[in-house]
This record gives C-alpha cells, sequence and structure tokens, in this order.
C-alpha cells in the first residue's frame, strides 16, 4: 500500500523497541473477546487506475457532465469559478494544515481568515464576522439560539415562511430539545413576508427574515426592524445567495443585530450540496455571544503584527458545557476560497457579476412568460423568481435534463403545497441569452 | 546527530490585501452582458462593497507567499495528538473534483443524482462494516457536528420512551467538545474520573450511573491513547439502567479491522473523515462527522436518509421519529467523496495494516522517549501517547517552550496542555503514514531540546527562532479585539 | 505564578474561600479579587459583571473573569442590590492584576445584611487556608 512506509526490516527493529515480538501483540491491552474475528468486509484494495474508472463511472450516473445548464438556485448556485481559485486553494500549505493553534506556523491560515472576516463584514455591512460555520442552516440555527439565550421572558422565535425550507427544518432541531418553540410568520400574496401578522406576535425573543427570500423576491427589511425595535428583541437576518449584495443594500444597513448566510457562491462548487460555507456576522454588541472561531491582530515579541485565534474562551474546549456552541472544526478552506474569490473579482468584478445576475434573471423571466409561463408575483428580485408554469411541463422538464443536461427550474410544492405547479428558477452569469432563448423555444 | 529538516529560508513579507488594492484593478474579466440592463429600484440598491482591486497577479502572489507560512502535513511530520494528520492522498482531490460530482446540484432529483446517491450509500455501507454498527448517517458536518446529532438522538430516544433523563456521565478524558455536545440537549455532564491505571473502572460507573442519567460519553481509546479495557463491563452497567453508551470515534485510527465498538456495547458513535479517513483538514475543515447508531437508534437518524431498492437508490424522508434535519442538503459530499476514495485504495487489509502500524509507531515513540520525557503512565498504548514535562520543571521548561522550539526544528509540535489529567501534556500521535527515519528524526529533535533545556533554557524560552514571526500577544489580542482590517 | 509569601494581602479586607475580597465602606460593600486569586488565573482579559440594580444572594455567580485560556466563576460574598460596577475593567481589566484592591475593584453593592460577611476570613486565616 503507498501510504504505508513501513518495510518489513522497519517493522521489526521497531518492534524490538517497543519490546514486541509481532504487530498483533500490540494490541494485547484489548480484551480477547472484544476483538473481531477475521477481516473486514470490504473490497480488496483498487489502483489508481482502477479507482479512477470506478469513480468517473459513478460520476457519469450523475447528470452534470458537458454542456451542463443550471437554472435552479434555491440554496446552491452555478456560478463561474476562475482558474486562480482552485489552482491557490489546492496549495498543501493550506490544504494540509490543521487548525491554527501554533500560530507561528500558520499565518497564512490566520492572516487569510482574518481577511475574510473583513471581506464578509465589508460585504454584509456588520462589524464583526466568524471564521465560518458549517453552513448557513446551522448558522442561522446559532443565530436563533443566541437571541433565544439573551431574552429571559420568551421561548419561541419568530422565523419567516420563506426562510428556505431546509433551514427551518435546521433551526427545529437545533432549538427543541431545549424547549424553545419556531413560530413561522406567514407570507401574503406578493410573495413576502407579512408584518402585519409578525406585529400580532407576542411571547418572541427574535425575529428572523431572509432576503432575498426562498421565492427570490427581496424584502423590506427595515419594516421587521422597526417591529424588533419595538418589541426590544434581536432582528436576525438570512440569505443564500451572497453574490446579492453586490447589488443589493447590506443587512447591516438595515440594522440586523445578526445575520447568518451561505457562502457557496462565493467561488465554492455546489458539490452536491456540500461542502459550503456558512456566514455568521454580528454587531459589535454581539461579540462575546457568537460562536465559533475568532481571528484577531497583534504584534509578536519583536513588535511586529500577526494574526491568532482569539476570544476562545467563547468556546467549548476552555468554557465546556457552558460554551455558547459546541462547533469545533469549521468550514475553514471553503471560507479561504471565498477570500481568494473576494479578492479575485473584487469591487468592481463583484458588482458587474451581480448586475449580469440580475439581467439574465429579468431576461429569463419575460422569456418564460412568453413562452406560457405565469409569473407567481410582481414583486422585485434578484436572481432567483417563481413562475407557474403550463401543463405539460414536468415531462418536458425530465426530457431536458435527459436529452441537453438542462436542468429547468425546481418544483417547490413539496416544500409549498399550495403552490401547485410553480417552480424557481435563477439565471447567473453563466447562462447566456442564447441558452435562454433555448430554453424558452423547448418548453413552449 | 541526525540532520534535522528545520531551516530559515527566503520569507516573503506580504501587506494585507486592502494594502495592495489599486483603484481600477480588477482580477477577473467577465463576458460582455449580452442582456439588456435592468435598473432595479434605486431604494434597493446598494454601493459595491468596499473589496480590495487586484490584478490576477496581486492575487496569486498574496496567496502563494501566504501559504508560504504555513505548516501542513505536505511540509513535515505533524505528530498532533487526537487530531490524526495522516498523509492525505492526492488522487482523492482528483476524484472530489470530477465533474459529475463537483458540479452537481443537490436538488437535481434522485433520478439524475444515481452516482452520488450511490457513492454515498457504498460509503455507508462501508463505515457499518469498520463499525460493526447497521445504520450510518452521513449528514453531520465536522466530528462536533456528530456528536450533536449523536447526542438528539439519545434525547429523541427518552423522549420517545416518554421519560426524559436530565444527566449525562463524561469521563475526564472525554475530548472537550464533549461536554458543550451534551449541553446543547439539555444534558447537565457528570464529571468521572479515571482509574490508577488511566482507564475507567466500572465500580465507578456503577456508583454514579442511575435512573435520571442519559448514559456515558466515552472516547475510546481514549485521549491518553489508551484503550478503555472495561468498555464492555461499563455498557452492561449502563445498560441494566435503561442508559445508552455514546462512543466518540475521532480514534478509531487505532482500531480499524481490530475492535468494532458496534459489537462491544456501544450504542452511538460518531467517526471523523478528515482524521481517521484521510480527508484534508483544511486549516479548520470543512470536516464530516459520519454517526452510526444500532438497530433501536435507527429510527431517530436525521433525515434524509438513503435507500436502495432493486439498483436504484433514493432519499426518503418519511422517518416519524427523526431527530429532522440537521444540515441544508446532505451534508459535505465532497469530503465524503474523498473518504470513499481512500477507503476503496486501502482495502480491507490496507485499513487495518494502517491500524496496526499507527499503533507500532507510537510505541515505538513512547519507548524510545521515556527516558527524555516523563510519561505519567508507562503501559503499552494505542495510536498515541502522552508525555509531560516534569523532568525539566527544574529548569523552569514548560511544555509550551518544547513545542515552540521543535518548529525550529522542523516538526509541528504535538498537541499540548491536553488532555487535562496530565499536567503539561505533551501529546504525540504519529499516524502510521510516518516512516520510521521520519519518526527518528522526531525522536532525536526532542531528546536535543530536552538537551537544550538543561544547557541553554533561555534558547527555548525565546523559542520558535526561525519562523516568520515570534511567539505573539495573545493576551494583548484578547484584551483588545481587532478582529477586521 | 509566586510562592504565597511573595503575594500581598490586604488588612482592611475579608476573605472568602472562593478568594474574593470584601471591604466595608461606611454602609456598602466593596468587592474584588484576592492577590493570590489574580495570580492564579494569570493575565486577565475580561471581566464580566451583572448590571447596576441586580440583586444577588450571598454565594450567587457575581459574573466570570477571563485569562486567555480560562474561564474562573465569581462569587458575592454578600446578599444585596449592585450599586456600582467598575466599568474602568471594560477598557483595562489588566486593573484586576495590577491593582487588585485598589483600581481593580469589581462591584459596589448595597447589602441586605452586613452580618453576613462575619463568616469571612481575616488576613490570618486566609492565609492560613492557602498554606493548608
Amino acid at each position: 500500500m503507498r501510504y504505508l512506509p513501513h518495510t518489513k526490516e522497519d517493522i521489526e527493529s521497531m518492534l524490538k523497541v517497543a519490546g514486541q515480538s509481532c504487530l498483533d501483540d500490540l494490541f494485547n491491552s484489548i480484551p480477547d473477546d472484544l476483538k473481531i474475528t477475521g477481516s473486514l468486509d470490504i473490497p480488496e484494495s483498487l489502483s489508481e487506475w482502477e479507482l479512477n474508472d470506478h469513480m468517473e463511472e459513478l460520476a457519469s450516473l450523475n447528470i452534470a457532465c458537458k454542456n451542463y445548464k443550471c437554472f435552479m438556485g434555491a440554496g446552491s448556485y452555478d456560478h463561474y469559478i476562475p482558474a486562480v481559485i482552485p489552482y491557490l486553494i489546492s496549495r498543501s500549505e493550506f490544504m494540509t494544515a490543521y487548525t491554527p493553534y501554533q500560530p507561528e506556523v500558520s499565518q497564512g491560515t490566520l492572516q487569510g481568515i482574518y481577511e475574510f472576516q473583513t471581506m464578509v463584514t465589508e460585504l454584509l455591512g456588520m462589524d464583526i464576522a466568524t471564521a465560518s460555520h458549517y453552513d448557513c442552516g446551522t448558522a442561522l440555527a446559532e443565530a436563533c439560539l443566541i437571541a433565544l439565550r439573551q431574552n429571559k421572558k420568551a421561548n419561541k422565535i419568530a422565523v419567516s415562511a420563506l426562510t428556505h425550507p431546509s433551514h427551518r427544518q435546521i433551526i427545529h432541531t437545533y432549538i427543541s430539545p431545549s424547549g424553545y418553540e419556531i413560530v413561522e410568520i406567514p407570507y401574503t400574496k406578493e410573495g413576502l413576508t407579512d408584518v402585519k401578522a409578525l406585529e400580532a406576535m407576542d411571547d418572541i425573543a427574535g425575529i428572523s427574515v431572509q432576503s432575498p427570500n426562498f421565492l427570490g423576491n427581496i424584502e423590506d427589511l427595515s419594516a421587521f426592524k422597526a417591529v424588533a425595535d419595538a418589541k426590544k428583541i434581536l432582528f436576525i437576518t438570512s440569505f443564500t445567495e451572497s453574490l446579492a449584495f453586490g447589488l443589493l443594500k447590506n443587512p447591516g444597513s438595515f440594522g440586523a443585530d445578526l445575520v447568518a448566510g451561505e457562502g457557496q457562491s462565493l467561488g465554492i462548487a455546489k458539490s452536491f450540496g456540500g461542502p459550503g460555507l456558512g456566514l455568521l456576522a454580528g454587531t459589535k454588541k454581539q461579540m462575546r455571544n457568537l460562536p465559533g472561531r475568532l481571528i484577531g491582530k497583534t504584534k509578536d515579541a519583536n513588535g511586529d503584527d500577526g494574526f491568532v485565534l482569539t476570544l476562545a474562551t467563547r468556546e467549548q474546549h476552555i468554557r465546556r458545557e457552558k460554551a455558547s456552541s459546541n462547533i469545533c472544526s469549521n468550514n475553514g478552506l471553503n471560507a479561504m476560497t471565498a477570500a481568494v474569490y473576494l479578492a479575485t473579482v473584487g469591487k468592481i468584478g463583484i458588482r458587474e457579476i451581480a448586475r449580469q445576475n440580475h439581467d439574465k434573471a429579468i431576461y429569463l423571466k419575460k422569456s418564460l412568460e412568453m413562452a406560457g409561463f405565469e409569473s407567481a408575483f410582481d414583486t422585485p428580485f434578484f436572481n432567483e423568481f417563481l413562475m407557474k408554469a403550463p401543463e405539460g411541463f414536468e415531462q418536458k422538464r425530465s426530457a431536458l435534463i435527459n436529452d441537453k443536461c438542462t436542468f429547468a427550474g425546481i418544483c417547490i410544492d413539496k416544500f409549498y403545497p399550495e403552490l401547485k405547479h410553480h417552480y424557481l428558477f435563477c439565471a447567473t452569469e453563466t447562462i447566456s441569452k442564447k441558452d435562454i432563448d433555448q430554453l424558452a423555444k423547448e418548453v413552449k | 546527530m541526525i540532520q534535522q529538516p528545520g531551516t530559515s529560508g527566503l520569507i516573503f513579507n506580504e501587506p494585507l490585501l486592502w494594502d495592495k488594492s489599486r483603484n481600477g484593478r480588477c482580477a477577473i474579466s467577465l463576458p460582455k452582458s449580452d442582456v439588456e440592463r435592468d435598473l432595479l429600484d434605486e431604494n434597493l440598491t446598494g454601493d459595491s462593497p468596499d473589496l480590495p482591486q487586484l490584478s490576477e497577479l496581486d492575487v496569486v502572489r498574496h496567496y502563494t507567499r501566504l501559504s508560504q507560512w504555513n505548516f501542513g502535513v505536505d511540509s513535515g511530520m505533524y505528530p498532533l495528538g487526537s487530531c490524526t494528520m495522516k498523509y492525505n492522498p492526492k488522487t482523492n482531490e482528483v476524484q472530489a473534483s470530477r465533474q459529475g460530482f463537483a458540479s452537481a446540484h443537490p436538488l437535481s432529483g434522485d433520478e439524475f443524482s444515481q452516482g452520488a446517491l450511490k457513492l454515498m450509500y457504498n460509503l455507508e455501507q462501508s463505515l457499518c462494516q469498520i463499525t460493526g454498527f447497521p445504520a450510518v448517517t452521513l449528514q453531520p458536518a465536522a466530528g462536533a457536528h456528530g456528536e450533536l446529532t449523536g447526542m438528539l438522538i439519545i434525547h429523541a430516544y427518552f423522549a420517545k420512551k416518554g421519560k426524559q433523563r436530565s444527566k449525562i456521565i463524561i469521563p475526564d478524558t472525554a475530548h472537550g467538545t464533549n461536554p458543550a455536545s451534551a449541553a446543547l440537549c439539555g444534558y447537565i455532564p457528570v464529571n468521572v474520573k479515571s482509574g490508577p491505571m488511566g482507564i475507567l473502572e466500572p465500580e465507578t460507573i456503577a456508583a454514579i450511573m442511575d435512573e435520571d442519567t442519559a448514559g456515558i460519553m466515552i472516547t475510546n481509546p481514549n485521549t491518553l491513547g489508551l484503550f478503555e479495557a472495561n468498555i464492555k463491563k461499563i455498557a452492561e452497567i449502563v445498560h441494566s439502567k435503561g442508559g445508552l453508551v455514546y462512543g466518540d470515534g475521532a480514534n478509531m485510527n487505532a482500531i480499524m479491522g481490530i475492535v468494532k465498538p458496534g459489537e462491544i456495547g456501544v450504542d452511538v458513535l460518531h467517526l471523523n473523515l478528515h482524521k481517521t479517513f484521510s480527508t484534508p483538514h483544511g486549516g479548520g475543515g470543512p470536516g464530516s462527522g459520519p454517526v452510526a447508531v444500532n438497530k433501536v437508534l435507527e429510527p431517530f437518524l436525521p433525515i434524509p436518509r438513503i435507500v436502495k431498492e432493486l439498483d436504484t437508490y433514493k432519499f426518503i424522508t418519511d422517518c416519524p421519529d427523526t431527530i429532522g434535519k440537521i444540515h441544508t442538503f446532505y451534508g459535505h459530499f465532497g469530503i465524503m467523496v474523498r473518504a470513499y476514495a481512500y477507503i476503496l485504495s486501502m482495502g480491507a487489509k490496507g485499513l487495518t495494516d494502517a491500524s496496526k502500524l499507527a499503533v507500532l509507531n507510537a510505541n515505538y515513540i513512547k519507548e524510545s522517549l521515556k527516558g527524555t520525557l516523563n510519561l505519567p503512565y508507562d503501559r503499552p498504548c494505542m495510536h498515541e501517547c502522552v508525555f509531560n514535562d516534569e523532568f525539566q520543571a527544574k529548569n523552569h521548561i514548560t511544555t509550551v517552550d518544547m513545542a515552540k522550539r521543535l518548529l525550529d526544528y522542523g516538526f509541528h509540535p504535538p498537541t499540548i496542555y491536553f488532555p487535562l489529567v496530565v499536567h503539561g501534556a505533551f501529546m504525540v500521535e504519529p499516524t502510521e503514514t510516518e516512516s520510521k527515519e521520519d519518526i527518528d528524526q522526531f525522536i532525536d529533535a526532542v531528546k536535543a531540546i530536552a538537551g537544550e533545556a538543561e544547557e541553554d533554557p533561555e534558547k527555548l524560552k525565546k523559542a520558535p527562532l526561525l519562523t516568520k514571526v515570534t511567539r505573539l500577544d495573545e493576551v494583548a489580542a484578547a484584551r483588545k479585539p481587532c478582529l477586521r482590517g | 505564578m509566586k510562592e504565597i509569601n511573595e503575594l500581598n494581602f490586604s488588612d482592611d479586607v475579608k476573605y472568602s474561600k472562593s478568594h474574593e475580597w470584601a471591604k466595608i465602606s461606611r454602609d456598602i460593600v466593596i468587592v474584588g479579587l484576592s492577590d493570590y486569586a489574580q495570580d492564579q488565573l494569570g493575565e486577565v482579559v475580561f471581566v464580566e459583571l451583572p448590571q447596576n440594580g441586580d440583586t444577588l444572594f450571598k454565594g450567587d455567580e457575581l459574573g466570570n473573569v477571563e485569562s486567555v485560556k480560562a474561564v474562573s466563576e465569581i462569587y458575592i460574598p454578600v446578599s444585596g442590590e449592585i450599586l456600582e460596577i467598575n466599568e474602568g475593567l471594560e477598557d483595562a481589566p489588566e486593573l484586576v492584576n495590577e491593582s487588585c484592591y485598589e483600581n481593580g475593584w469589581l462591584v459596589k453593592v448595597k447589602p441586605d445584611d452586613i452580618s453576613e460577611l462575619d463568616d469571612l476570613m481575616n488576613k490570618a486565616e486566609y492565609l492560613k487556608m492557602l498554606k493548608g
């Protein structure tokens, strides 16, 4: 086995030092009746050639091949990944390092994540961003827990029904063992969270609203902030498409206390839904309540600038059962990927990418309307929107996947049974006008 | 004396991104838009975020220089105890980046995602085989997330039985995440001490296990690197009071093909694919923390689950007792591809050999260094061994001084000051992928440093001397946090 | 960490078993941490205290002191209402290390029953406890 360097002679001489006569004797401290008899029922090892064949065979069973056209979003977006990103991220010094516990030999990771934190605060208009979480859903669940713990009187959190359905489920999983509950804020016929319904809700510890929401529509966050202020509770916002803030007003400008988001759009492959990148940001006031790692700037013994993991006393390995969370490993390398992406596109690029996403989505919507689709809402959106499909579309959609590797929208009636035959469409900068014209022709 | 790898080379300075920024630069060339520009309502649009403006070469040099300030497994031996920093095979990266995997959208539908589902199903089967459990979920995104999932399952099990319990037993040799994971489910940790041999004694558990205790969280081998030989007896005691045994499988690298936790009384176990199954740690993740359970706990696993019907695979969500969802989609699929590639490359024999050689390497280091460093538990160890700084105390040299000096010799230090049961702990886990020569070099370096502790202790206090930065002021960082530029 | 005879113990305060000190000043009680406690903690980086107006019972958790790698709970040695917290600690937590009996005080309390302080230790008794 090429990963195991020991020669027969090595093993013999090392056993001698260890005072054992054979490898099996090394396990004498394990009682015999606990050991397995025989060997593992796992196939014999494959050579790299055989592995390549096997894996390519599996990969090709997924319809995600050449000429792949993705008109789907819903939390996972098809964006262009510039060549510099995988190239730089595959540098083994980034990829094969552990958590930067020894700062003197981890300054690359540490400065990189410090820069990531800075760029995320800039993107979201917030004071502080953590060094990453697993995904938006888990980051949002943590944000809800912060709000619930800070409010001694209420044990419910109000969450918009237009928050990603998976995220609402994760919040439920995370908070219910502690006796907390979710109350859903219904939505209006404009496809927006119903602020009037929220006003009438009592006994809530915080408000969580996603914008752009799951149906793609841009929420008026200032209205929710006003309700949160009136009720003196925390205001949490979330998002699944981080590139939206290349164009839209950021959550900080609406006075969000906490922001949870998905950073997959920032140079990270869709990879069947993971690993993505959980973003979590807060105001300065929330600094010591934020779970997860934080990198801070300091000086070394010579007075030179350097970076360290800091405020670790919030974390599980020190505060143990009183920690703000149990999170340990986060999605560090994907945070680094997002940093390289943000540095690559820069201030000019992110604006243009965001504009192209929006423009193509507008064009796609118009084209679908002409092809017989009905617009579900007349509400501003970023790059996703909901359409009611004409009869017979589902069959055409399957054929398009099989024949053309084109994924035309996501049927959402399993998430919202009241929205039968409704499809969530998305267009990004990877889609050309020609692709859209072609799609419109096929689905007519 | 063996020549050590540590040396000083040309190390570049590199400013922060925004100090390099010049207005008007951009490192991406976008195609001209081929559709009409839509002017979104001005009330909705904001200013473009003030990101740095750089050319492509600016970006490449910046991150290349940053990377050179880092130490990784590919740079040298990384004997970080309980972290299993083994070699990360390069073919795994090739497999995960295949277009069919990397581009797959999570909501493509089962029919069009058969490759991903089959891979996940096969990986689940392999992990079941390795751990001795009938069912596995791959959804948890990291080890601590796996622990949380496992504890949520235990919580759901007692809820279903109609009587919730309030406490959980956690030994002093457990991982730091264990109490925090238990607390998230509302359980109060009850700490117990290991016996004089460094392992738990059944009597200790019998004395505190009661019908208000949900069970025990046990790491085996434990963080002293010792096998909990009384595990079966302890499990019987816990089970007799209706409790459950949670196994922290972070140290599974010691026992693949030797012991199956599912067969020795453990009810639920998490694994770390980024430890035992060779996926890269990435400077802090993404990892993956699958959870294996016995038949009784299977109904509580998170959704969706994967089933195989004839030759097709599908996700099911119709599981009335499930704890629910814990990840937006299905977990860290990209990490699963790598772990699956590793298991296929190793085969049954390779995995078993890996554990045997990991244990051989650790015992070889333990025997070779036990006169140089104090060894509080002088017993045959599993995949890691724990020393401390007692011999060096007379020269006022502590574990951290020796750890920092190891950097100058070209090694990543072991885990220090953990486990807490050993004062000044120095916890070495070499893993199976280190060769005898590299280990000999490490042993030689530690001996040289112990010599320096006698002759020139001041040098150790100032270490590291060859790194990009010297010791950092962590007190100043925490007193006046500066978390953004 | 220092030897006990290297530490400084004020004569005009009383000490608790958990290493807080209390000093009566007219009708209020000032609470802080002993030199032994701050020495054990190492360099203090953050002090978490209750809010003015909170009422606590003797032995309740008063707050936390943090060093880089540890968190320790502090307990209130007398029941009463918090009149004032040492706001200087927010920007300069090092005062707990540098001036534990003076500028590094933690809170001022309006005590419910001053006799609760009777079972605290004087300097000699405290030293005896420390030396075991």
